[in-house]
């Protein structure tokens, strides 16, 4: 072997162990734009629940992490486009997304409210305090008889591509007049301006928005989970397969669940939740 | 992507819509203030040139985005009547497309009026016509032919610009197409889908535009 070959195998050796290293990174996707799960402080840095969690989780997995930025509405073909690894996104675990991406085991749950602004006609709806739509029970076709009746004729606001959208469309409530918006920045400010009567998130988002820019914001009917709404938030993962990236896909999900597991037993995600929703919202 | 084109084609109705109302009215304003523009009175005229020059060095994105999400934040404004209107993310942004293609029309009627040869108008007036039948009958016209395949290109600017009405809850051609990407995650197939549609419309004004320029040819 002269020297020559043995200076290009050695370069080449050099960029499989650099290659490596890259692909060893493991890289988050997250919206930046959905407080308390993930959002960003004044001077543009992540911020929130799950951007905390993603950082104790990958310690637990003793791997390095990127965290990356994504719009909400191309996270999944993002993914699916290898631009990150796994999503942490206040993404919740439903069957129509798991057509295209697998999940880990929830990490999270949160309920879904409807929201108006003070002085509204909604204001008081008599519903319980929260339903199951897995649960048929009389309770739960009462309550969403009072919804479908609250919302009829009401321009309902939610962002776009979300369980909440899903619900507003399932039929569970009746056709709706849906308006979508691409953040829940943009959903939350119509919803001041008045161009929305009504708007659908999670419960802590309305919470958040109330307090952060002193808006008449509250929250009205039950809080709502199952059905529609999924079970609860995990890491999205693309599905594996047989070649070597599905191999690490494969491997990536099962790190994340034991990580997940590992986490939750030493009381991190309920510290964690505490701190960023003021509640313990882990599961 | 067969699935998704019916949906697809009726939400081009929409973006027509937005088109051809941004393009009626925006053609009268651009007259109104290319004809400003060419008054002698110094403040009329800086009037104008500031409207073109704030339109048209502003982004069409952060114009849809201060009429409709910054006025909406006017408590006051709230109270008027002016809020029947703006209220509707469809109005408001036939305004902010109607206020930009505005901007441009107004620029491409002004040097339309310039190149007329002063020797027309002359003619005109050596005829004995008044003033305001050789404005309406030599005038503009020939500004309106002068302007043609400058004007055909706005027009397809303004088409494509109308894309941005999905930033405000719009149900246009990229609202629909966003739409089914949020339910489909095919963003690839979907959006050459939808760009094959703007393609199509960009091939018809083109061709029209052409005809028209061939039709009123001085030649």
């Amino acid at each position: 072997m002269n020297i020559f070959k043995k200076t290009i195998l050695t370069v080449l050796a050099s960029l499989l162990v650099i290659g490596n290293v890259y692909a060893d990174k493991i890289r988050i996707g997250t919206e930046g734009a959905y407080p308390p799960w993930n959002s960003k402080d004044a001077s543009g840095n992540l911020i929130g629940f799950e951007v905390e969690l993603a950082q104790e989780l990958c310690a637990i997995m003793k791997h390095e992490c990127t965290i990356v930025e994504q719009d909400w509405d191309g996270m999944i073909p993002a993914l699916l486009m290898r631009k990150f690894d796994a999503i942490m996104a206040g993404m919740s675990i439903t069957a129509e997304r798991q057509k295209t991406i697998t999940f880990s085991q929830g990490y999270a749950t949160e309920p879904a409210t409807l929201a108006v602004m003070k002085g509204s006609s909604l204001e008081g709806m008599d519903t319980p305090a929260a339903i199951n739509l897995d649960r048929s029970s009389s309770d739960v076709k009462k309550a969403l008889k009072t919804i479908t009746a609250s919302l009829s004729g009401k321009t309902v606001c939610t962002q776009t591509g979300t369980i909440h959208q899903n619900f507003l469309e399932s039929g569970d409530v009746g056709s709706v007049n849906v308006r979508t918006y691409k953040t829940q920045d943009e959903v939350n400010l119509d919803l001041s301006s008045g161009r929305c009567d009504v708007a659908l998130a999670a419960k802590a988002s309305f919470i958040d928005y109330a307090e952060a820019s002193g808006k008449a914001v509250v929250t009205v009917g039950p809080n709502l989970s199952g059905g529609a709404f999924g079970g609860g938030v995990g890491v999205g993962i693309r599905q594996g397969g047989d070649d070597a990236i599905g191999k690490r896909d494969a491997k990536l999900l099962k790190d994340f669940n034991k990580a997940i597991d590992k986490a939750r037993k030493k009381g991190i995600i309920s510290k964690l939740a505490i701190k960023w929703f003021k509640d313990d919202v882990s599961m | 992507m067969i699935t998704s084109f019916p949906k697809l084609l009726a939400a081009t109705a929409i973006t027509l819509k937005l088109l051809s109302a941004s393009l009626f009215f925006g053609l009268f304003l651009g007259l109104f203030f290319a004809i400003l523009r060419l008054n002698k009175n110094k403040f009329i005229n800086k009037f104008a040139y500031g409207y073109s020059y704030v339109f048209r060095g502003t982004p069409l994105l952060v114009q849809i985005f201060i009429i409709y999400f910054g006025l909406g934040q006017i408590e006051y404004l709230r109270t008027t009547f002016l809020w029947v209107i703006l209220k509707e993310p469809y109005w408001c942004a036939i305004i902010a497309f109607t206020l930009n293609t505005g901007a441009y029309t107004s620029e491409i009627l002004r040097s339309a009026f310039q190149t007329i040869k002063p020797g027309i108008v002359e003619a005109g007036k050596s005829l004995g016509i008044s003033n305001k039948i050789i404005f309406y009958k030599i005038q503009i016209p020939i500004a309106i032919r002068q302007s043609l395949p400058a004007y055909g290109n706005e027009i397809i600017l303004m088409m494509k610009g109308t894309s941005l009405a999905s930033t405000v809850t719009l149900m246009d051609l990229t609202g629909v197409a966003k739409y089914i990407i949020s339910t489909t995650f095919k963003p690839i197939e979907v959006f050459i889908v939808a760009g094959g549609i703007y393609l199509f419309m960009t091939f018809i004004i083109h061709n029209v535009i052409k005809y028209l320029e061939k039709k009123y040819s001085f030649q």
